[in-house]
């Protein structure tokens, strides 16, 4: 079976033509770099995203975050849940660690911004 | 009254790229005046990532990005003024600016760039009937109360207009546990990157309605609802496809609009195409030493451009400033062909090219398997083929000095369509 | 026991408790928005007309005659926006240039001064931008544009300061004849008082037949209007109409006080008291029509569209009398155009109404004039310094569009009748009234509005009544 798939990998875009046997990618066009084809094979078996949100400081301002890699895309919103139950401490600095293994992804979550 | 060599107006990606290249050609006596109380600009709002994989070969969020270059403005001992406003901009290079610390002063400069960006196009400009509540925002006024004020402005959601914003904030109000009812696109297409579309909507199965419009609007202090109906293809609504969404909140992404007040009261001549200045190669306006970048110049849909653009705004202020001679001879005119609405820039000193041009446009519509031509006097001197070209990325051509040569009076820049 | 409560807060309203505010009486306004300047004051054209349209004779030629004289001194008294930039009536028909003057005689008889009816030519001397089809004009030099906002709060902030009780957020649900007047019922409690004002725009029917027989009947005509970006204001200098038909004064182009351009409105009339929705047809209307006064209107910097309800009475006049089957009741009613023109001798005409009632001595103490809130972008750089050293707040400029600072919207915010809601910040600053129509300045009057009422930045609204007493809402005392 084939399916296609809009690559998200960057903001190009490519449309891409994914064969799929037996769960997994056996051939992927369309992509013009390795990002496509990568993005197809995991689209196809075990869809993945970065996630991005704030997390909140104990005065109540919001910090942007993100995992700091790929996590399940079914995970999304445990991880965003997980992320609400965090009080930040500040001052705090862009890639400091705020949540470590956000909902057992073994992914952590961590700041996007430096806020003192 | 201070002088400054570099004036650099707005300390988003625009002003700090350029601010950065200028400082690093040797220019000593710069200031970035920033309306905002940090830098960075709308950046600090977009915490989603997609930013920077031109620029630092990796995926970045806006903060993120924002802090490379505001890093280097810090590194490199950029004097920044935060908080404050330039009032007014005069063809003398002359500002009117004011702050809490400093109160209100006219400044001089040698150069000016104009980094103002951009701002959204509001409901009055759409033309949407109906009552006016509490629930109407612009997607980045959303955006803005989520992301930074930690407020959700509400729990059910239609966006009107699927530019990035309005993507971006779909999927930001579903993770906010709102529901999205639909994103709804007066176009026949969307004007929003499809990356967006599959992650923002796809993703999280909101519906992307084209060519429909929203043409009621219910609820005379609080939104009760919007009604939406399908467009023909001159855009009107079409009687009998009428459909009610109960909703409290109504986001419109319905377009940016460079924020060009002052460079008018500079007497800056802004092209109707980009609604920005026209510019030459060297990113110059009209008046001698203001140069232009970034959204206040044309929207742009990657800040990788942006940033490249302003690196290009603040190397040739820098030049200018050390005194290289105005540009010789008359510009040959870039004129946006079949399929383009606009380039930038809109004209061409030859000589004045050092290795290479960009030229940035957009194109008109949807286009699949054609070729971007650049031609002058019929003869062609630049094509590129692609895939597709889509009005919602901004395209970008760099054309080598050597084919410009012959070049004179206009250059058109076109699309030619596949043969059927 | 008031010796006058006025019920409704709009131009009309605050214009008599002002003028009453002069003279030994209690008022009391009361108002069921959170707001003064909340119904057909609101959203109007904005015109001080010279008053060669009324009906020589009626109450509508006399008030708007006397109003519109009054205007230039009030508003400096006052401190609100008024300028006298003069009025063309389009003639598009050399068959019906007999109408026009018809309307120079009747304002020649009205005491109107210095109308007269011009050539085609002679209008797009005076207005460049009128269209060739112009074929003659009627010029009436003494008509004005004001900001009704600022002029009703105005009236309202000086009746305040001059004692005058305003009870905002409060809505009127029964009125009852009393012993010594009338009692006042509203969802906030009874009010007692010896005569009532019923100054309730297109609501005044509804009070009326609270304590009257005599039939009343308020019609709401809906006028749609579009705004244009200041940078379009320059288009014309003077008010444009076209030859008026029975509906009213037809599709204007006109300058704002503030510089912008407006267009509208259309006359509809409907059932509806509430209906204040733009429609589609509305607006194409005051697209079409505008284009036939003026040419290269640039309908691309339309910033906003909206509606206004005119309260159109049966009798075609302005009903302003003491109601014969109840004494002490005083109509204010069928207040359409030219009402806000006419509202402060409206005010005068009340007032010796009232003075038929209840004797009125003149207060010694009477404040006679108002401060509005600074302008800041009008100041001069050095004034601006001035300001900025000794509050700060002035040199944070919060609404970039129309240049408003965080200093004037506090100011807006602490006044005595003081916004409360985002409308209220924007038609007492006009922060948010630009091209961007408060994208990016909302957020920042959001806090500052949720700051002074003690509540979250989602209770904060943009306009109506807060549902709880603020201290309820944030749950302490």
């Amino acid at each position: 079976m084939t399916r296609e798939l809009t690559c998200i990998g960057c903001p190009m875009g490519c449309e891409l033509t994914v064969e799929i046997e037996n769960g997994e990618a056996v051939s992927v066009t369309g992509n013009t770099c390795k990002i496509g084809e990568n993005y197809a094979k995991t689209e196809v078996s075990a869809p993945v995203r970065t996630v991005t949100t704030t997390a909140l400081t104990e005065e109540g301002k919001p910090v942007p975050v993100k995992t700091a890699g790929n996590i399940p895309k079914g995970k999304i919103f445990e991880v965003v849940d997980a992320v609400k139950g965090v009080k930040v401490k500040l001052p705090v600095k862009t890639g400091e660690v705020i949540l470590a293994d956000a909902a057992g992804t073994g992914v952590d979550v961590i700041a996007t911004k430096t806020v003192s | 009254m201070r002088e400054f060599e570099l004036v650099i107006i707005g300390g988003g990606p625009a002003g700090m790229a350029a601010a950065v290249a200028a400082r690093k050609q040797g220019i000593g006596n710069i200031v970035i005046f920033e309306r905002g109380d940090e830098l960075g600009g709308i950046l600090n709002q977009c915490i989603h990532n997609g930013f920077g994989l031109h620029t630092f070969k990796e995926e970045l969020t806006g903060p993120e990005y924002a802090e490379r270059y505001s890093d280097q403005v810090k590194e490199l001992g950029i004097p920044v003024e935060l908080g404050t406003m330039v009032l007014d901009l005069n063809a003398d290079k002359e500002l009117s600016i004011i702050s809490r610390t400093r109160g209100a002063e006219t400044v001089k400069a040698k150069a000016v760039i104009l980094a103002m960006g951009c701002r959204e196009r509001p409901r009055g400009a759409l033309g949407i009937a109906g009552f006016r509540p509490q629930g109407i925002y612009t997607a980045g006024t959303a955006q803005k109360l989520v992301n930074c004020e930690g407020v959700v402005p509400g729990k059910e959601v239609v966006i009107l207009g699927s530019g990035d914003i309005g993507l971006i904030m779909a999927r930001r109000m579903t993770l906010e546990g709102a529901k999205v009812k639909a994103v709804v696109e007066l176009m026949p297409y969307s004007s929003g990157l499809k990356r967006n579309i599959v992650q923002c909507l796809d993703d999280y199965g909101i519906p992307l309605m084209l060519s429909h419009t929203v043409v009621d609007i219910k609820g005379k202090e609080k939104l009760e609802g919007v009604t939406v109906a399908a467009v023909d293809e001159k855009n009107t609504p079409i009687p009998g496809t009428e459909e009610y969404f109960p909703c409290d909140t109504l986001l419109l992404s319905c377009g940016l609009i460079p924020e060009n007040e002052l460079s008018k009261t500079a007497g800056v001549e802004l092209s109707p195409l980009t609604n920005g200045p026209s510019v030459d190669e060297s990113l110059e306006t009209n008046i001698e030493g203001v140069f232009a970048c970034g959204n206040v110049l044309h929207v742009h849909d990657l800040v990788d451009f942006v940033s490249e653009e302003a690196n290009r705004a603040g190397e040739n202020a820098a030049e200018y400033i050390k005194g290289k001679p105005a540009s010789p001879g008359v510009p040959v005119e870039v004129k946006p062909g079949f399929g383009v609405r606009y380039t930038v820039p809109s004209k061409l000193y030859i000589e004045s090219v050092n290795d290479s041009v960009h030229i940035r446009f957009r194109v008109t519509g949807v286009f699949k398997g054609a070729a971007i031509a650049v031609t002058s006097g019929g003869e062609e001197i630049f094509r590129k083929r692609g895939r597709i070209f889509v009005p919602s990325e901004m395209q970008d051509i760099v054309i080598k000095k050597d084919k410009l040569a012959d070049v004179s009076g206009t250059i058109e820049v076109k699309v030619e369509e596949a043969a059927k | 026991m008031f010796d006058v409560v006025v019920i409704g807060a709009g131009a009309s309203g605050c214009a008599v408790a002002r003028e009453l505010s002069r003279f030994e009486v209690s008022v009391c306004v009361v108002e069921r928005e959170s707001d003064v300047c909340e119904g057909t004051s609101k959203a109007n054209s904005a015109i001080v007309h010279a008053g060669f349209d009324a009906v020589p004779g009626t109450l509508k030629a006399k008030l708007n005659v006397r109003g519109s004289k009054m205007m230039p001194e009030l508003s400096r008294q006052l401190d609100f926006q008024f300028k006298n930039n003069g009025a063309l009536v389009l003639c598009f028909d050399e068959a019906q240039i007999s109408g026009l003057e018809e309307l120079a005689e009747r304002g020649r008889q009205n005491g109107v001064e210095g109308v007269r009816v011009i050539s085609g030519d002679e209008a797009r001397r005076l207005e460049p931008a009128l269209t060739d089809e112009v074929a003659a004009a009627l010029y009436a030099p003494t008509s004005g544009i004001v900001c009704p906002f600022e002029m009703t709060l105005a009236f309202a902030e000086n009746a305040l300061a001059n004692g005058a009780e305003f009870r905002l957020s409060t809505c009127v649900t029964g009125i009852e004849k009393s012993e010594n007047g009338y009692t006042v019922h509203t969802d906030k409690g009874d009010i007692e008082a010896k005569t009532v004002v019923n100054a309730a725009g297109v609501y005044a029917d509804k009070l009326h037949a609270m304590v009257s027989k005599t039939p009343m009947k308020i019609i709401p005509r809906r006028g749609e209007y579009m705004l244009l970006d200041r940078e379009a204001g320059g288009l014309v200098s003077h008010t444009v109409f076209q030859q008026p038909t029975k509906m009213g004064k037809g599709i204007l182009v006109t300058p704002t006080v503030h510089g912008n351009l407006l267009l509208g409105p259309t006359a509809e009339d409907i059932d509806d008291k509430e209906n204040t929705a733009t429609t589609r047809q509305g607006l194409a209307e005051v697209r079409a029509k505008a284009g036939l006064s003026v040419k290269g209107i640039p309908f691309g910097k339309v910033i906003t569209g909206f509606t206004g309800l005119r309260a159109v009475g049966d009798t075609h006049d302005f009903i302003i009398r003491e109601c014969e089957d109840a004494p002490g009741f005083i109509d204010v009613a069928g207040i359409e155009s030219p009402g806000l023109s006419s509202a402060p001798a409206i005010g005068e005409y009340v007032r010796e109404i009232i003075a038929g009632i209840i004797p009125l001595t003149e207060k010694k103490n009477y404040i006679s004039t108002r401060k509005g809130i600074t302008k800041f972008a009008s100041l001069s750089e050095e004034e601006k310094n001035e300001l900025i050293k000794r509050d700060p707040d002035y040199g944070a400029v919060v609404c970039r569009c129309e240049t408003v600072t965080m200093g004037e919207i506090k100011e807006a915010i602490d006044r005595p009748l003081g916004a409360t809601t985002l409308d209220g910040v924007k038609r007492r600053t006009r922060a948010g009234m630009g091209r961007c129509q408060a994208g990016f300045c909302s957020p920042v009057t959001i806090s500052l509005i949720a700051e002074k009422l003690g509540i979250g930045l989602l209770d904060v609204r943009k306009n109506g009544v807060y549902d709880k007493p603020e201290s309820e809402a944030k749950g302490n005392a």
